[in-house]
């Protein structure tokens, strides 16, 4: 299939290189050291205010998992692409939990995930009728989480949490660039098009 | 000048304008920066937003505002909606979205797609 190759081909080389540089991925540790060694001690602009952006972002991350999720058994997916999914997916977890341990070390509650089966009714998963329409849905919602935390950098009180935003931002855009080219999507036109 | 212009002027200098916005435009921008927290019809990250003109900010069925949007009394309307949307902060301190969007024609051609919607199959 030709979107399995082509995710295959762009992907595979990538992800062991990927896999392979420690301290590549944003890891909860990565994030602990950024905000709960060097920041939180700074952290006392508006740390509710700071804690409720990472609990949006934290919704994000409950939602994008589910959706990998739903698209994994759907059945739809092949092989190739599958294992992206998978590995996707796995990031989201990471986002996760570095979020949520960052709320915590701010004194915050992290909201906890709905079902899947709500994610699944939310999204309109029972519309997904092949691997594209798969695919399209995980490029939409990476392009919308890329734009959501560019977006919410300037609210950021500590300027330590909108670099982790940020970070996030990469994460999610570099999830839509190998959607977006896997679904055949030409390239941005234009520059800074994302954030804007 | 005369009394109307100058009316008209003085609103403009005291409200700000609201453009005319492209709604097609709109359903670009909703689906390249809203889409990751809202939909129309299903209540997400954020709540759902056919239907949102004419409704009370935090009212929509089944979703768990934020304190500051559980005690809004405002009513969404093109003006308002330009104002929560260029620094939602500052409309109602303590919300959650704290997403913006800093250009006015953005503005103008998101709340142009949100009218567009909320006409069609309102809820």
């Amino acid at each position: 299939m030709l979107i399995e190759t082509k995710m295959q081909t762009l992907v595979q080389p990538n992800r062991r290189n990927f896999l392979g540089r420690s301290g590549f991925v944003l890891s909860a540790a990565a994030v602990g050291v950024l905000a709960g060694n060097s920041s939180l001690a700074r952290a006392k602009v508006n740390p509710q205010g700071d804690t409720a952006i990472l609990n949006v972002a934290l919704g994000l991350e409950h939602e994008a998992i589910a959706a990998y999720q739903v698209g994994a058994e759907s059945g739809l997916l092949d092989k190739g692409v599958l294992d992206v999914a998978v590995l996707f997916q796995s990031h989201h977890k990471s986002h996760r939990d570095a979020l949520i341990a960052t709320i915590e070390k701010l004194g915050g509650k992290p909201i906890a995930p709905h079902s899947n089966g709500d994610y699944a009714k939310a999204l309109g998963a029972d519309g997904l009728k092949s691997q594209a329409d798969v695919l399209g849905l995980a490029a939409k919602l990476e392009l919308g989480a890329a734009n959501a935390y560019l977006g919410v950098i300037p609210s950021f009180g500590d300027k330590n949490l909108a670099q982790v935003a940020a970070r996030l931002a990469a994460d999610e855009t570099m999830h839509w660039s190998i959607l977006a080219h896997a679904m055949g999507k030409p390239l941005p036109a234009a520059a800074l098009s994302f954030g804007a | 000048m005369s009394v109307l212009k100058f009316l008209t002027v003085f609103a403009v200098l005291v409200t700000g304008p609201v453009l005319a916005g492209d709604g097609v435009h709109g359903q670009l921008l909703y689906e390249q920066r809203c889409l990751a927290c809202h939909s129309l019809d299903a209540n997400r990250v954020g709540p759902m937003h056919r239907g949102v003109f004419g409704r009370r900010a935090g009212s929509v069925s089944g979703y768990t505002y934020s304190l500051a949007l559980q005690h809004a009394t405002i009513v969404w309307d093109v003006k308002n909606l330009d104002s929560w949307l260029a620094n939602p902060e500052q409309v109602l301190p303590g919300q959650r979205m704290n997403y913006s969007v800093p250009d006015a024609a953005d503005r103008a051609d998101l709340i142009a797609y949100l009218q567009r919607e909320s006409a069609v199959n309102a809820r």
